[in-house]
């Protein structure tokens, strides 16, 4: 049976606190910390985008998985933020990676669950013998207009999953996908910053997808929720997640492990991935585990996994984690967090 | 062989030359030298242009033949080439003049050096100074001139232990000469406090640690001893010339405050023209950066590797034991960067004829000029006496 | 408009530093050469391609302050002169970091970064940077 074979994820080292923001809007810093628990978020580098945050989790997941890159015989990297609308993102990891030339590679956009529709991607070649290994990649430098509520949560990282036939290190027992037409968050072509539905993103777009897609998985594993180790969401802000999961019946000490959001924000389509990534870090053979995306427009992937004592290797590389980079950040203010996001118009002929 | 001579000599003035173009400087410092040498334009066998830059900054290539045209002498078909070596050209070109008289080919000969830095605003010129260092592997990452010569300085500030203060000092030095020479760019004196504060431009160096943009152009014209003879005409003799290179990088060098090039150069050049280093009465130096100017009087080998600096407190002045740089050098005269090569042959020319006005060194018998390429991917050196 | 090709073919070097190694003589280059300066032409035909692991040291760095239009954004930013585990020194930045926070001895390794785009439209150069260990 396929699963992941190895995972890397990378998170830029600087940050902005929610006060910071609110400082700039004149908002109570308060209504933000409690109205979306986001204690920080993670700012790119003005050097660093999907391309760059893609090829840094696609490394640590090699050396993790003690892998070259022309075992990589598939990738796609899913994203809302490419740094190219026509060009894709794929083609720069595999060549920074170094697969062979003959590579299957895609961009995928699924707003935030674009890298996990890759994973199903990739585990039906493997499945189906397509291919033997394969990379699926959750990357996003993820854009909030300011001022906007978006504008405290929108960050930047990206996960990758390397998923294959052999020496599988938590096996995915399956997964399946919800869709409907729901107009919750969406961005327009040529549009620089997305629209959202405001509470209309809740009842009818986030939960109701996590949740029907979380439930159709236990129907057909099984399963109760107790018996899970670890639960991961889609994770848009520090609320909804924990909301859900406690609507689902499952406890603080199961989806603790996997909330990032308060600490880096929202990482758009590296965000359920990161924090299974952030599980597998800890977890040890035999652990399950239930990972359920959501992507605005809207669907929710999810995925029974079942970790093996492969595991085990994969942390003895000790390559860096996703609590190692939660450590040792630079905070920004305002002005140089501007800076870095291009929200100052520089002269038009100079970049 | 023919002995060759410098006979004479002229340049335009040097900065910021808003009103002139490229042609007209070329041309005024060519007329000028063909005037001061007292021989006619018909004389000339051959031409070369030293220039660095005209291709990217005025997007003009072929300067030899252009500015012969324009100094109103096409019809006499005279043999010109640009030739190009960086911030080196002027002394490469200069050499190659002086081989072609040297081989016994041409008796007169004309070497013009030419810049013309100031014509685009912004920082593009930055990017194009920037191809005379690797522009795949320094450029490319961001890397500017003198951010590279800021890596030879941190290194030879830490490892040999010296303050600023030794680099601002060849900066004060070469504003102080400037000042007695009317056609530089900066003729103030600046104090070492004042060199010492100036604005960071790529840390340690600071504004006053680097040369100028400038607009400038010199020309000097060479003669066979044949033709001496024949003119009764005098001239300083060429006693020595050598041009060598070595890694182009700094990072591929085996040290990053050492120019190999400039220590061949020397030695060569000291062995043809057959005298030591106290007979030298003067130097010029190529201290496009200030760094530059303490490495190359190591390399040059007037002081051991890391004590440049106390060579430097001890002066460096035009009455000095050793007179660097009378003409105000890169710093101060100004860094038109293939004319840069030229400047200094005139200003050698001038103090070994006797012609530097106020500058003047007293009994100055000979001197050695210094032109560097880039961070040191290559350096001339050549040595000037008088009979 | 911008250059494509001249920095299409740098790829594999820019992208994964991928050096020479000389096969006469073992040693290792990066930037590559196709020469080996030592061996000269004992080396030609055996220089092959090598993977440099990015780990290394810096030997001097300078904090940039006047940079040509492609950095502009990023300036003031850092350049060093990195001596790689496999021999070679190269030239390149230091990211993610404060000049006080590094000094010459300092160990970084390598990661993948954007270098520079051909303005708003045209392509954009990725390459290696560094960062402190
Ligand atoms: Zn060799």
């Amino acid at each position: 049976m396929s699963g992941i074979v190895s995972y890397g994820s990378y998170i830029p080292r600087y940050r902005i606190k929610p006060e910071e923001i609110a400082r700039v809007w004149g908002v109570d810093p308060e209504t933000i910390r409690n109205g979306i628990f986001i204690l920080s978020k993670s700012v790119p580098s003005p050097d660093e985008d999907v391309a760059t945050i893609s090829v840094e989790s696609a490394r640590n997941a090699l050396r993790r998985g003690g892998l070259k890159g022309k075992a990589i015989e598939a990738i796609y990297v899913g994203s809302e933020s490419h740094p190219y609308a026509v060009k894709p993102t794929a083609t720069i990891v595999s060549a920074a990676i170094g697969t062979e030339f003959s590579t299957f590679a895609a961009d995928y956009e699924f707003a935030c669950k674009a890298g996990t529709a890759g994973m199903q991607n990739v585990l039906g070649m493997t499945n189906s013998g397509i291919i033997k290994t394969g990379m699926a990649i959750g990357s996003d430098t993820s854009q909030g207009a300011p001022g906007d509520v978006l504008e405290y949560s929108a960050s930047a990282g990206g996960t990758a999953m390397i998923i294959g036939r052999e020496n599988v290190a938590a096996e995915i027992k399956s997964t399946l996908s919800v869709t409907s037409d729901t107009p919750d968050f969406w961005r327009r072509e040529g549009q620089p910053y997305p629209t959202h539905g405001e509470r209309f993103t809740g009842e009818p777009a986030y939960f109701r997808h996590i949740t029907t897609a979380s439930k159709m998985m236990m129907e057909r594993m099984g399963t109760k929720p107790e018996d899970y180790d670890y639960v991961v969401f889609h994770q848009p802000n520090g609320k909804f997640p924990t909301r859900a999961a406690k609507m689902l019946g499952f406890s603080e000490k199961q989806y603790n492990e996997g909330l990032l959001t308060p600490y880096i924000g929202n990482t758009y389509s590296g965000s359920m991935m990161m924090g299974l990534s952030a599980i597998l870090d800890v977890s040890k053979g035999g652990d399950r585990i239930l990972a359920v995306s959501f992507g605005s427009g809207a669907g929710s992937d999810a995925f029974h996994i079942e970790v093996t004592d492969e595991i085990e290797k994969l942390h003895d590389r000790k390559v860096i984690t996703v609590r190692d980079m939660l450590k040792d950040v630079k905070f920004l203010d305002y002005a140089i967090y501007a800076k870095f996001k291009r929200k100052i118009v520089f002269g038009e002929e100079i970049e | 062989m023919s002995n060759v001579y410098v006979i004479g000599g002229g340049e335009s003035k040097y900065g910021e030359l808003w009103d002139r173009s490229l042609r007209e400087i070329a041309v005024e410092a060519g007329l000028k030298a063909v005037e001061n040498a007292g021989i006619r334009t018909k004389d000339l066998n051959a031409i070369y242009m030293g220039n660095s830059l005209g291709g990217l900054i005025s997007k003009q290539e072929h300067l030899s033949a252009l500015m012969s045209d324009y100094a109103g002498i096409a019809s006499e078909h005279v043999p010109s080439m640009r030739i190009e070596a960086s911030t080196a050209s002027g002394g490469a070109a200069f050499r190659q003049a002086y081989l072609s008289i040297k081989s016994g080919e041409h008796d007169v000969v004309m070497v013009g050096g030419v810049e013309k830095m100031t014509e685009l605003y912004g920082t593009e010129i930055i990017d194009i100074t920037s191809s005379l260092v690797d522009r795949e592997w320094e450029a490319f990452n961001g890397a500017t001139p003198a951010a590279v010569a800021a890596l030879s300085a941190r290194k030879y500030m830490r490892d040999f232990n010296v303050k600023k203060e030794a680099l601002a000092a060849i900066s004060v030095n070469d504003h102080a000469n400037a000042s007695l020479n009317e056609n530089a760019q900066y003729r103030n004196k600046i104090t070492i406090e004042q060199a010492l504060s100036a604005t960071p431009i790529a840390e340690p160096l600071n504004l006053m640690d680097c040369a100028p943009m400038t607009d400038g152009a010199t020309s000097v014209i060479l003669a066979s001893e044949k033709y001496l003879k024949e003119h009764g005409t005098k001239g300083v003799r060429i006693m020595g010339s050598a041009i060598s290179q070595g890694p182009f990088a700094l990072h591929s060098r085996k040290s990053f405050y050492t120019v190999e090039p400039t220590i061949i150069s020397t030695k060569k050049a000291m062995e043809q023209a057959n005298i030591k280093h106290k007979d030298i009465s003067f130097v010029e130096i190529h201290d496009s950066y200030s760094i530059y100017g303490l490495m190359a009087l190591e390399d040059l080998g007037f002081v051991e590797k890391g004590h440049a600096s106390e060579m430097v407190e001890n002066g460096i002045g035009i009455n000095s034991n050793l007179p660097v740089n009378p003409s105000g050098g890169l710093k101060a005269k100004g860094f038109p960067y293939g004319a840069a090569g030229v400047s200094q042959i005139y200003e050698t020319y001038l103090q070994l004829s006797g012609k530097a006005g106020k500058r003047q060194i007293k009994d100055a018998t000979c001197g050695l000029v210094h032109n560097m390429a880039g961070s040191g991917a290559a350096s001339v050196v050549h040595i000037l006496g008088v009979d | 408009m911008g250059e494509l090709s001249r920095m299409w073919r740098e790829m594999p070097s820019r992208y994964r530093m991928q050096g020479d190694r000389c096969g006469n003589c073992d040693q290792v280059y990066f930037p590559p050469r196709e020469i080996c300066p030592v061996c000269h032409r004992d080396s030609i035909g055996k220089m092959k391609d090598v993977d440099i692991d990015g780990a290394g040291e810096i030997l001097s760095f300078t904090v940039v302050h006047e940079a040509p239009p492609a950095f502009l954004r990023q300036k003031p930013y850092i350049i060093a002169l990195v001596k790689l585990k496999e021999g070679p020194v190269i030239t390149g930045q230091i990211v993610d970091t404060l000049p006080e926070e590094i000094d010459i001895g300092t160990k970084v390794r390598s990661v993948f970064r954007k270098i520079s785009e051909d303005g708003k439209s045209g392509v954009i150069h990725y390459g290696y940077k560094f960062v402190p260990e």
